[in-house]
């Protein structure tokens, strides 16, 4: 079949294709070079420290801590699906002495790249643990020593092996001392000579060997991170060349900036706003996340908490589907201090369900009803980070208690009170003094010092620690210690969960729910993968 | 006048010490510990002695208190302990912000509320003076927290007319007299200045009112003044009132818009004194409390020399 029309020739329609394909090309260009942002609009007051070790507590790391900064040892921040573990930073390996198992060796990995270019070896290890542990040495900072130094507790010595290898030597036998690590970040020293050895110099010219470099920082406003195109771990180089973090601390006024277009993503959007954000179009991201919203009971004598029968009561009475529906389901019901899904939950035997008629026998066994109450004192906050709705929360867990003959009073405080009351223990007469025998304090659990052992072990009783409400159990401390010298990761879970299980089967706290660190995203926004951990990974971010 | 301005400059020194030792003071009266800002909230006990120590707050509160006012006097209001930046730079920065915003609302409102306080004065009792009270009721009642974010609501996420946060795009703060800019000051400006204009509608009223049947307007009356003249004679008695109660609104609305501030994330001194307080940054508190204060006393002696310079009377008395 002859067809109806034939193709022209090239030659005479060659301009008319030009004129065609020069705009079409040179619009692939651009696209092809337009800078994607990502404007993210963060609950901080201001964008924490960006010389190291960020301030303003865990999530802050996420911002200027990952992304500007590598530690020798990391954390896995991008799988949602399982908690993440423990992975190569920038110490490619590290082992612990057979014969001194106080020792532990890193090998450094070679190549990485400060981002002015000067190459990270063991001198900037050993730099930067004087950063922060050694006050006599120049590049002392103490803003960054207050951060880091709680969280690497176990450091006693370090020296350099040679150029790639070093050598860090803690204070007892510890082996969860790398979970310590993803805390500790390296700066470069070439560039803090640069800058005339000046700190606050460097906090707006900074440089690590992170995915990221900062660009911009206007204080309390902004800070621009750039894609490092020469970053080391080429599975997460940046997907997005520029991210802006725009502090807007009111979390109502965050909301509005993302409904009103004005940033793209923003992390804890309040539970009233959730329908909405919904409705709107927009994407909720949760995850369950290592925290628990608890009262931390007193064991000491003289508390009302030392029966066990009302501290599982206590645990049963209360609806936390209720208190989940309360937050607009930016909760999860707690079973116990950690997650059921992580390695160190166990198997209790105690259920933490919903069981008034089970809460109401045990109060009457120890002599307690609604008309003969047990009267206890807890200490709460007003608000502030980690305490979710506190207030609402805590009359809900008060109506609750009521139900089975628990009489609550709570003295309201700021949180930053509140932190007094916790360092300094039950005993201490800020709280004894005021018969103060529980305290609501919403605590990390990513790790298993951070959430479990710092708790249970009686040798971290105030002062030495938060041990809050003063628990001694010999078998616990035992198994603390067999931790601290098992060097086999299942055996350490495996030992981990043996001390949940007793925990969770004294009922040693009222655990209530389990944060989800909401996030809302415009539909713009593709690849943000929350993790499971209060570190988050934003290489994964795309536009 | 000469020395009546002398005499108010005298009295405003020792309010100025005062007001250095009530700023200085009230921060610690607050609970709460400084160094949660810059230490976590587990810090070891010999981290907390050690910053204590690094950050001057283990002296003794009258030495802190001489060294502050010491520096203070030179310039030099210390470091913020969360941010180590430069508390004057911080404070005058968040300064020039609140002084746009309440300078634009201030003269919103002020406007505003003497044109409807002397249409509602001259007719007083008619359906006029009952809108305008009515409206003076609401500015001076209704909470600035709410309607800022009701006006947020229906102008930014409804509507997307105007930005629902910060003083310029992408959070900054760099202002511009363009159009972009300006964007941003209006759901603020407005819901701050709803503040003057119920005050000074109401004074305006009152003053008006009452002046218009005072015996020198009737007997202006009697000599056949026209009514434009009699408005004249009017607005000079009532300015110097007016002046003081403006002045005072423009005072309050420097240091009390906190709650406007945090709502639309305006980066200027009630922005700066919420996250001061949030985080305990007793230096940065001090410093956005003092000048602030100092703001105040300033104003008002502006307005103290500005009165006698309208009204001869107040000079010589």
């Amino acid at each position: 079949m002859h067809p109806l029309f034939t193709l022209p020739k090239l030659p005479k329609l060659f301009p008319l294709r030009c004129l065609i394909a020069v705009p079409f090309a040179l619009a692939l260009h651009a696209s092809a070079f337009a800078e994607t942002v990502a404007r993210y609009g963060i609950s901080m007051a201001d964008i924490p420290l960006t010389t190291g070790q960020p301030d303003r507590g865990a999530g802050a790391y996420q911002f200027t801590g990952h992304t500007i900064y590598d530690p020798l040892v990391a954390w896995e921040s991008n799988i949602a699906t399982r908690p993440g573990k423990l992975i190569a930073g920038l110490a490619s390996s590290w082992k612990v002495d057979p014969k001194d198992n106080k020792k532990w060796t890193f090998t450094l990995r070679k190549g990485a790249l400060f981002h002015d270019g000067s190459e990270f070896k063991a001198d900037a290890v050993i730099w930067n643990l004087d950063k922060v542990l050694n006050d006599k040495s120049p590049q002392f900072d103490a803003k960054q020593s207050a951060q880091v130094r709680p969280r690497i507790p176990s450091i006693a010595t370090y020296a350099k092996v040679n150029e790639y290898t070093v050598e860090i030597t803690t204070k007892s036998v510890d082996a969860l001392f790398p979970y310590q690590l993803p805390w500790f970040l390296i700066s470069s020293p070439a560039q803090w000579e640069k800058l005339g050895r000046d700190w606050n110099k460097f906090a707006s010219q900074p440089s690590g060997t992170g995915p990221f470099k900062l660009d911009k920082l206007v204080p309390r406003e902004r800070a621009d991170l750039v894609k490092n195109a020469a970053y080391w771990d080429k599975t997460r180089m940046a997907q997005t060349d520029r991210i802006v973090l725009i502090p807007i601390p009111d979390a109502l006024t965050r909301s509005n900036a993302l409904l009103s277009g004005q940033v793209d993503l923003i992390e804890s959007p309040p539970p009233d706003v959730v329908p909405q954000l919904k409705s709107a179009g927009f994407k909720l991201v949760t995850n369950v996340t290592p925290h628990v919203w608890p009262y931390h009971f007193s064991t000491q004598p003289g508390s009302p908490w030392t029966d066990i029968r009302v501290r599982k009561a206590a645990n049963l009475a209360i609806d936390r589907e209720g208190i989940v529906k309360l937050m607009n389901g930016l909760a999860i019901p707690a079973k116990g201090q950690v997650d059921s899904t992580s390695p160190w939950f166990g198997k209790p035997t105690f259920k933490l369900t919903y069981d008034i008629a089970a809460a109401r026998a045990l109060m009457a066994q120890a002599g307690y009803s609604q008309a003969k109450p047990l009267k206890a004192k807890v200490i709460i906050a007003q608000g502030g980070t980690g305490q979710m709705l506190s207030l609402p929360m805590n009359e809900y867990i008060q109506q609750s208690l009521a139900e089975v003959g628990i009489q609550l009073e709570f003295e309201v405080v700021e949180l930053e009170t509140l932190y007094l009351h916790w360092r300094s223990g039950v005993k201490a007469d800020m709280n004894a003094g005021k018969g103060i025998s529980a305290i609501n304090l919403g605590y990390v659990t990513s790790d298993p010092f951070y959430g479990i052992t710092r708790f249970v072990d009686s040798r971290a009783i105030a002062p030495n620690g938060v041990n809050w409400g003063g628990y001694n159990n010999p078998k616990v401390d035992a198994l603390i210690d067999q931790i601290k010298t098992s060097f086999d990761p299942k055996v350490q879970d495996g030992l981990l969960a043996q001390v949940h299980q007793t925990m969770v089967d004294e009922a040693l706290m009222l655990w209530v729910v389990h944060d989800v660190n909401p996030h809302a995203l415009s539909p713009k926004v593709k690849g943000f993968i929350q993790a499971q951990h209060w570190f988050q990974d934003l290489t994964t971010l795309k536009m | 006048m000469f020395s009546y301005i002398l005499k108010r400059l005298l009295y405003t020194l020792p309010i100025a010490l005062s007001v250095t030792l009530v700023s200085f003071m009230l921060v610690y009266l607050a609970p709460g510990d400084p160094l949660n800002a810059i230490a976590p909230a587990d810090a070891p006990a010999e981290v907390i002695t050690a910053l204590k120590a690094a950050y001057g707050l283990d002296q003794p509160i009258p030495i802190q208190y001489g060294k502050w006012l010491l520096r203070a006097v030179q310039g030099d209001l210390g470091k913020s302990i969360a941010s180590g930046r430069e508390v004057v730079t911080e404070v005058l920065g968040a300064v020039s912000n609140t002084l746009l915003l309440a300078g634009v609302a201030g003269l919103a409102g002020v406007l505003a509320g003497c044109l409807l306080g002397a249409l509602a004065g001259y007719w007083h009792g008619g359906w006029i003076d009952r809108i305008a009270t009515v409206l003076s009721v609401i500015g001076v009642s209704i909470p600035h927290y709410w309607l800022g974010l009701v006006l947020t609501i229906i102008f930014s996420t409804k509507l997307a007319w105007f930005p629902a946060m910060g003083a310029g795009p992408g959070g900054s703060s760099e202002w511009l007299w363009d159009l972009e800019h300006m964007r941003y000051l209006v759901l603020p400006a407005l819901t701050l200045s709803v503040i003057p204009l119920g005050i000074i509608t109401r004074t305006v009223r009152a003053l008006v009112a009452d002046m218009l049947e005072q015996e020198f307007v009737i007997a202006l009356r009697a000599r056949g003044l026209s009514n434009r003249a009699i408005f004249r004679h009017v607005a000079k008695n009532t300015a110097p009132t007016i002046l003081a109660v403006a002045g005072l609104q423009l005072g309050y609305l420097m240091g009390g818009s906190i709650l406007v501030e945090t709502v639309f994330a305006w980066p200027g001194t009630g922005f700066l004194l919420n996250t001061a307080i949030f985080q305990r940054d007793i230096p940065l508190l001090q410093g956005t409390i003092l000048v602030l204060c100092l703001f105040f006393v300033a104003l008002n002696l502006l307005v103290d020399i500005l009165q006698p310079l309208i009204d001869p009377r107040m000079g010589r008395a």
